[in-house]
């Protein structure tokens, strides 16, 4: 495992630190949708110098390796959020995009066998050290899985619980936060009134997956995954959860992972293709803004994806 | 597949199977209710034959002479009892250390051998529980029968069963609320505390009321622990636990319980009449019968309690 860089360069971490202070100063600077397109097949190319100090990205993969046991499931990608931006991970089964996903958050480390190789960061800071704590990362890159998972609690205790298991337990503030929370994520009108008195189980499937965004926010993440969110919902349920995306977008950095190519083309700013190699392993074929990707692809397996004629 | 467009045969094989469905649900309601049938007949059995015997002096009675019907209030006092003394020591400990198996531990060879050995314990025949309990927990201890003598040789199978137990309905929580759980920033513990446990409480109830099921019905194990010495003269208000004779003290000698004590009844002709032995016995039966069945409803009942305030808050 390499370590973080960080501190690599001091300079350049201060005039991003300036850049982040005064965004209003260098409003361009903060390049709002993939402003580095990464070119076909060119997984470990770090970002080019040529534009100068350019914002840290919110997070990124550095030659990243995912074993399970001895198998190579996923082999050195590469990639950088800019934040406030949704990147789209699409792909064939097999191909590794969920598993990638998994080390932002570190759920992979709850695999037995699995391992990660590599440099992953969080606004530059190395997640994968061993003194990194998972609880805090986790708290600040949130997850929402396929299956709409609430717990089986009240609607209220659901969203309130990650805030309480890290000691909140001010009432009136806790609902302020639960209020905001089921706000933002399109739910509160629909179960204001039974906040207490309704199970999160007892909602329908959109609604579960909104109560499930609602709980992550509130544990007010900067980073979002999304696994595949949209799958086992109705098609009305899933625009409402990509409208919220949208939304979500203009405060959150967002990666899902979808097998829906009309979903990332709708959602996504950039998109990037991942697919299974020969050795099974899953890689990165191309990444680039999303419209690009999908209407003048670089690489030729890119181009039979996402033209429906393989995966 | 080309089959030949005969609707006769199309017909006796869906005719077929349809037979057999309707078959499958008789004969699967049919042994559900036999089995009702017989938990109900064995209930009026004793509703009946403890007519004329039930009450509240044969309740909380003192027993009497061989000549008097008497009441059974220390049994039940010692089956009561007894069964606290078991549960603080087989609830908690049984319930860590089904959590360190199912949470915590690794799968291996010596997991799967604690896993073998707690199973196994259970098909130990009691009587052989009971022998080593009389040479551990009475002669080496120097105790003599004593209650807790009978307790912890209760908790040799008590303790691997609740633990089990336990270990089992942890791992039948799903993967993904432990997921769900972590990926908001719980720990592991808080993951195991607030989501896990709550929601292995049927489980674990389960446990409890196979458990104490045990306590109440074991006769062979404490014959030769807790002793089948008749109580009498029970003095409640000696709260000194330390002090032998108080019936709190976990040291008093013989602490026969209400099963030792319908053994014993059965067995031995200790009343005058064979009527007056029967109907103690019966009375007896039906009120451990009416205990188990109350703890059971009753355990059932605060599991959904605890349930609710342990997903809560």
């Amino acid at each position: 495992m390499t370590t973080t860089t960080r501190a690599e360069n001091p300079g350049e971490a201060a005039i991003e630190g300036a850049i982040e202070a005064a965004p209003a100063i260098l409003p361009p600077r903060i390049v709002p949708a993939g402003g580095v397109a990464v070119g076909p097949g060119a997984n470990a190319e770090p970002p080019s110098a040529s534009g100068g100090p350019k914002p840290t990205p919110k997070v990124s993969a550095q030659n990243v390796n995912i074993f399970y046991g001895p198998k190579l499931a996923v082999r050195d990608v590469s990639l950088e959020v800019p934040e406030k931006s949704i990147l789209a991970l699409i792909g064939p089964s097999g191909s590794g995009k969920s598993t990638f996903l998994r080390c932002f958050n570190r759920m992979n480390d709850l695999i037995p066998g699995a391992r990660v190789t590599g440099n992953v960061q969080l606004d530059g800071e190395g997640l994968m050290d061993a003194d990194v704590s998972v609880v805090e990362l986790r708290r600040r890159v949130g997850m929402v899985f396929q299956r709409p998972n609430p717990f089986p609690m009240s609607i209220f205790d659901n969203v309130a619980y990650g805030p309480r298991r890290r000691g909140a337990n001010d009432k009136a503030a806790m609902e302020v936060l639960v209020e905001r929370s089921l706000t933002r994520a399109a739910l509160w009108n629909e179960v204001k009134d039974d906040l207490h008195k309704k199970s999160g189980l007892s909602l329908s499937g959109g609604q579960q997956q909104r109560l499930c965004i609602a709980r992550v926010l509130a544990t007010e993440p900067e980073v979002i995954l999304m696994d595949e969110p949209a799958s086992a919902l109705d098609p009305v349920s899933t625009l409402r959860v990509e409208e919220l995306m949208r939304e979500l977008r203009e405060s959150y950095t967002i990666i899902i992972v979808t097998h829906n190519m009309q979903q990332a083309a709708r959602v996504s700013d950039r998109t990037a293709f991942f697919n299974m190699g020969e050795d099974r392993a899953g890689y990165l074929v191309e990444l680039d803004d999303t419209r690009t990707l999908f209407t003048n692809p670089k690489n030729q397996l890119t181009e039979d994806y996402v033209s429906g004629r393989f995966g | 597949m080309t089959a030949s467009p005969s609707a006769g045969k199309l017909r006796a094989a869906s005719g077929r199977s349809v037979v057999a469905d309707k078959a499958a649900t008789v004969v699967l309601w049919g042994m559900g209710g036999f089995v009702l049938l017989l938990l109900g007949l064995i209930i009026l059995h004793f509703v009946i034959a403890s007519i004329g015997v039930m009450s509240l002096s044969f309740i909380f009675g003192e027993p009497g002479s061989d000549t008097e019907l008497g009441g059974v209030g220390p049994l039940l006092f010692n089956s009561l009892y007894m069964l606290v003394l078991a549960m603080l020591i087989a609830v908690p400990l049984g319930l860590l250390a089904g959590i360190y198996m199912s949470e915590y531990a690794a799968d291996n060879k010596v997991t799967s051998t604690i896993r073998f050995a707690e199973e196994a314990i259970s098909s130990v025949p009691s009587i052989v529980v009971g022998l080593f309990g009389l040479i551990a927990f009475v002669n080496l201890t120097h105790w003599g029968f004593t209650a807790l003598a009978g307790v912890l040789a209760l908790t040799l199978f008590n303790l691997p069963l609740m633990a089990r137990l336990s270990e089992q309905a942890l791992q039948a929580v799903p993967q993904e609320e432990r997921s769900a759980s972590l990926a908001l920033g719980a720990t592991k513990w808080q993951t195991i505390r607030h989501v896990v446990v709550p929601l292995a409480i049927p489980g674990i109830v389960t446990g409890i009321i196979l458990t104490a099921g045990r306590v109440f019905g074991e006769a062979a194990v404490l014959l030769f622990t807790a002793g089948v010495g008749t109580p009498h003269h029970y003095n409640f208000l000696n709260l000194n636990i330390f002090d032998e004779n108080s019936p709190w003290s976990p040291f008093r000698h013989t602490a026969a319980t209400l099963s030792v004590f319908i053994w014993k009844t059965n067995s031995e002709g200790t009343y005058a009449s064979q009527q007056l032995q029967q109907q103690v016995g019966d009375g007896a039966s039906a009120l451990l019968l009416a205990t188990v069945l109350i703890f059971n409803i009753g355990s059932r009942f605060l599991g959904r309690l605890l349930t609710r305030r342990l997903t809560a808050a």
